[in-house]
């Protein structure tokens, strides 16, 4: 490929530029016996309970401290199989791109799927590229849809979080949104701040294995660790406690927030897990997570009472108890 | 976090919240007239530390939910102009006029922008420079001197695509009206703390001195809010009323004189409309005969029409403090977050949002 070329409406013609396209870029980075058949279709043989997953992404900018949309797009599939016990093993990726993009760029989101893909132990074996003319998306939009299989005796679910259990985070709340938010510049701000942007699944096969009493874990992402635990206090009908003193939030983030007047609460973050455990485990899957790369700053942050209504409630700081709500609106821009 | 946690500290908040339940047995009305005094103490949970005898009130201190029905559907009609490009502040968007709001006309292709700084709307007029660029100002004396500069510096670019819808006031005349009025009851006002680092102690002597009711200007922490309460038992309980300043760290008593003399600048104290409280005498800002080519009511010559407030909707009432939003038949009932009746229920700083969000 040349320097400085760009994407044309044919490259996703199907024709010449689409085939040099997938000889020269896609097949060789994404490199694996069952994308290399190239048929229309790729043929796997699962056994056993299976979890499958989708989502797209259309983060603006593409590229952001701590990843870009090719990481962020396979990182946030891989995390979705994960919350359900799911050992993530295949992907595809399908992606819309508007005509003009630079092919260099395309060319550093493609590799830095392959690589993605490979730390998090998945392979992605089926895709698409489509071109779009100018102004009819914005830069590229990715798709990825994703298989795992669910090892025996797993039983994770949104609807099981039960009275006694410990609500436990692997780390600092808010960092994707923050970091997104700073690279648009929207707000004048310069940070430091990079996103959280990882795959949990080695992190969470490892609590796995450490305790039986894992009854819920789901990924904080758009709308925050507070839209997720009513999305959780609402499918398991409970009642949720947390504890302000104890959200572990890095100083750099609390001084953002602060700042502009948000809540880290409502921010996405895009490699963290709320895990629900029996409250016998929690110091041990407290303690994993800590000894993880991407756990040390693992809090315990709450628990899960009887209560007579499905919410949320937060004992502030200065010792007084409200409600959390769900994120109404929209807080952010796009930023995933 | 450093002159954050300070204020958030656990012993101090209990030693202030122990001193005000001593007080006294007397009922207290204590009203603030500043939204991000309203969220702060739904926020930390303020309330449930004082006793019943003390009453937190909020007014009319949330600059979106103050703006007139009048002044909103005059902006619908304008949004809808040919190659003209609105820009706002984010809570404006979702504000309902008598038909629509700017979110809904945007989603049909108004070209309407969110801003966070009056300055990002006059790049977006540099940018544009074949469309015509209205910043609808709404806010308080915390946001004014910003426009201000923003005019002034319009006129200096010689740019004439840039102008100005301003529906912006001011608190101490909105807090002699509540007074005057005798609606409500209050023994004491919570000063924005932001407003009166701008216009600093020497508006309120007028409430202190005509009506005898005791201001304390606050801060926004716990400790901060606490401790403004006790200052104004302190005067309630001496029967005294003088303007005083917790928020010391950002308040002098002169305020901040550079952005008092770019107020006068451009600005002339002007009669306005207030959901709730209707026209209150010289209590807002247009700009003055310097900058009048940058007033767009002028320049599209904007008239405002009577527009009917939504039926059952007590946001007046709630920014006058007479009721409280619970006291509504609308709220969260068909009135929530994601079909607001009222701009009470709509902006970040609104009662009936605070309630909503904390308080159900």
């Amino acid at each position: 490929m040349k320097n400085n070329e760009k994407i044309l409406l044919a490259h996703g013609g199907g024709g010449k530029l689409t085939h040099r396209l997938l000889k020269e870029l896609i097949f060789p980075a994404f490199s694996n016996p069952i994308l290399a058949k190239a048929e229309d279709a790729a043929i796997l043989d699962l056994k056993g309970k299976t979890a499958f997953s989708t989502d797209s992404f259309v983060i603006q900018p593409i590229f952001f401290p701590g990843g870009d949309i090719g990481k962020l797009a396979v990182c946030g599939t891989v995390n979705d199989l994960a919350m359900m016990g799911a050992k993530p093993l295949y992907l595809t990726a399908a992606c819309i791109v508007e005509e003009g993009l630079e092919v260099s760029t395309l060319e550093k989101i493609i590799k830095s799927m392959a690589k993605a893909s490979q730390e998090a132990g998945v392979k992605i074996v089926g895709g698409d590229l489509k071109v779009v003319e100018k102004n009819a998306c914005d830069k590229i939009f990715i798709n990825t849809t994703g298989l795992g299989s669910i090892p025996k005796k797993i039983d994770i679910s949104a609807e099981n979080a039960r009275p006694g259990d410990a609500v436990i985070i692997n780390g600092f709340i808010g960092e994707h949104a923050a970091a997104i938010m700073s690279a648009r510049q929207d707000y004048k701000l310069k940070t430091s701040i990079k996103s959280d942007c990882a795959s949990l699944n080695y992190l969470i096969a490892g609590l796995l294995a450490k305790s039986g009493h894992i009854h819920v874990m789901r990924d904080p992402t758009r709308g925050g660790v507070a839209t997720t635990l009513n999305e959780i206090a609402q499918q398991s009908n409970v009642e949720i406690q947390l504890e302000e003193d104890q959200l572990p939030i890095s100083a750099a983030v609390r001084g953002f927030c602060e700042i502009l007047g948000i809540d880290p609460l409502y921010m996405a973050n895009e490699g963290k897990v709320l895990v629900f455990v029996a409250q016998k485990d929690s110091g041990k899957i407290l303690s994993a997570m800590r000894k993880h790369p991407l756990g040390k700053k693992a809090q315990i942050i709450g628990k899960v009472s009887r209560g007579n209504n499905p919410q949320v409630l937060l004992r502030t700081s200065i010792g007084s108890t409200r409600i959390m709500d769900m994120l109404t609106g929209e807080q952010l821009p796009r930023i995933c | 976090m450093k002159y954050i946690d300070e204020f958030r500290e656990k012993s101090i908040v209990k030693n202030l919240a122990d001193q005000i339940a001593g007080f006294s047995d007397r009922n207290i009305n204590l009203m603030e007239v500043c939204g991000t005094h309203t969220m702060a103490i739904f926020r930390s949970g303020i309330k449930q530390l004082l006793p019943k005898n003390i009453n937190l009130i909020s007014g009319p201190g949330c600059p979106v939910c103050v703006t007139s029905q009048s002044d909103i559907d005059c902006m619908l009609e304008l949004a809808s102009t040919k190659n003209l490009i609105i820009t706002t502040f984010g809570d404006m968007l979702k504000v309902p006029g008598t038909k629509s709001s700017l979110e809904k006309i945007r989603s049909d292709g108004a070209d309407i922008r969110v801003v966070y700084s009056p300055l990002d709307a006059l790049e977006i007029a540099k940018e544009n420079k074949n469309k015509e660029v209205v910043f609808w100002a709404v806010g308080f004396e915390t946001t004014s001197p910003v426009i201000a500069s923003v005019v002034d510096d319009t006129r200096k670019l010689k740019l004439r695509n840039f102008s100005v819808y301003c529906c912006h006031k001011l608190i101490p005349p909105a807090m002699a009206a509540l007074l005057a009025s005798r609606e409500i009851k209050i023994h004491g006002f919570l000063c924005p703390g932001h407003v009166s680092s701008i216009i600093g102690t020497k508006a309120y002597q007028f409430i202190a001195q005509e009506f005898k009711i005791p201001c304390v200007v606050s801060g926004f922490e716990p400790t901060d809010i606490l401790e403004t309460i006790l200052m104004l038992l302190k005067q309630i309980a001496k029967n005294t009323a003088s303007v005083e300043i917790q928020y010391k760290r950002a308040v002098h008593p002169q305020g901040n004189i550079p952005a008092q003399e770019m107020l006068k600048r451009v600005f002339l104290p002007c009669d306005a409309d207030w959901r709730g409280l209707g026209t209150i005498p010289q209590s807002g800002l247009k700009l003055n005969s310097d900058y009048a080519g940058f007033d767009a009511r002028s320049k599209f010559q904007l008239k405002t029409k009577k527009a009917f407030e939504p039926k059952n909707c007590l946001c007046g009432e709630v920014l006058r403090g007479v009721k409280t939003p619970a006291q509504c038949k609308l709220f969260a009932k068909i009135c929530n977050p994601e079909n607001p009746f009222g701009p009470c229920m709509v902006s970040s700083e609104g009662t009936c949002s605070a309630w909503y969000k904390y308080n159900r």
